[in-house]
């Protein structure tokens, strides 16, 4: 093919995009219109009902709870994918079990990063840590919720690697405690619907007391979602930064010999 | 508003280009990390709080770190196939 023709066939295929482009802009809605009679329906219904003043989330952890309780099973699936893809072979098994029995090194390269560097990231792991569980706990009052908390969790240790704090990021992130925190979110907010069988109502019915509106503890069942979804959502994430990166930390260790 | 909400979109295209057009790979990671600023600035500005707290994190830093993460993993390999090679001669 010359690139004469080439040119042609681009060509032929940018007029039509864009004529097809073009006629379905023409009917686009205005600028902030909004059509479709739902989304007022459960805006001016979701603080009557559900005593929850962020909308997003009545939605997600109740009106459509089953949805979302497929949503949080897709993403344990694909972490448990990702382990499975990249675990170790036998032999590396037995030298990762003898690594980690040594004792621990220190590889800060203070020559490497400036110190201000260190010290904000640093600092900023309390803050991290304490803002995400602040988002997934109020996941019924304010934008956010449990898998927004969750990643800015799981975006803490990332900080400590930044600010060449290896060791203690490999502490925390290869603790199999964050394997069963996966496992216990997850199952957690499966277990949460059953209340409401127990209750005698359908799976993920909001059965719980709803409370005073504005209140922490308020709006049933979805401040509790929101927060099991938090806790699988962080370790879900550490768990893949961690497959991925433990080849990379053992080097650095062997580097350091 | 709609200037804003415009110009906004309008910045997220060109910067989708430069960073299609981008040589290097880690320079690409770090327009990657400016772009997802820029996303969540956009679903902030469209009322979408919430996704934009998670475009934050995702976008800015979740992504770019599995990125950089996933090629300096492949560069990793090619070294350990490379001295493989070097001791079997």
């Amino acid at each position: 093919m010359t690139p004469k023709i080439r040119l042609l066939v681009f060509l032929i295929g940018a007029i039509g995009l864009g004529a097809v482009y073009c006629a379905g802009a023409r009917n686009m809605p205005a600028w902030a219109e909004y059509r479709g009679p739902y989304g007022d329906v459960i805006a001016s219904l979701a603080v009557f009902e559900r005593h929850a003043t962020d909308t997003v989330n009545a939605i997600t952890y109740d009106y459509r709870g089953f949805d979302t309780l497929g949503e949080e099973f897709i993403l344990f699936s694909a972490v448990t994918g990702v382990m499975l893809l990249l675990r170790p072979e036998k032999g590396e098994q037995k030298k990762r079990n003898e690594e980690n029995n040594q004792n621990p090194q220190s590889f800060q390269d203070a020559a490497a990063l400036s110190e201000t560097v260190q010290v904000f990231t640093t600092a900023l792991f309390g803050f991290s840590v304490l803002f995400g569980v602040y988002i997934a706990t109020h996941g019924q009052l304010t934008p956010g919720g449990g898998f927004q908390g969750g990643v800015i969790i799981a975006a803490a240790p990332m900080l400590l690697y930044i600010a060449e704090n290896t060791d203690a990021f490999r502490r925390i992130v290869s603790h199999p405690i964050v394997e069963f925190f996966e496992g216990f979110g997850a199952s957690l907010y499966a277990l949460i619907g059953f209340i409401a069988l127990v209750a005698g109502a359908p799976f993920l019915t909001n059965v719980l007391p709803l409370g005073q509106t504005g209140d922490v503890f308020s709006s049933g069942t979805i401040g509790l979602i929101s927060t099991c979804v938090g806790v699988e959502v962080a370790a879900a994430f550490i768990l893949v930064t961690y497959e991925y990166l433990r080849e990379i930390l053992s080097r650095e260790r062997d580097q350091e010999r | 508003m709609m200037i804003l909400g415009s110009g906004l979109l309008a910045l997220i295209a060109v910067s989708a280009f430069v960073i299609v057009r981008t040589d290097d790979v880690t320079n690409q990671i770090i327009a990657l990390s400016f772009y997802g600023l820029l996303f969540a600035l956009m679903f902030f500005i469209f009322q979408a709080p919430d996704v934009a707290l998670s475009q934050v994190t995702v976008g800015a830093i979740a992504l770019p770190l599995m990125v950089m993460l996933a090629i300096t993993r492949m560069k990793h390999r090619e070294e350990l196939n490379k001295r493989k090679q070097d001791k079997s001669r």
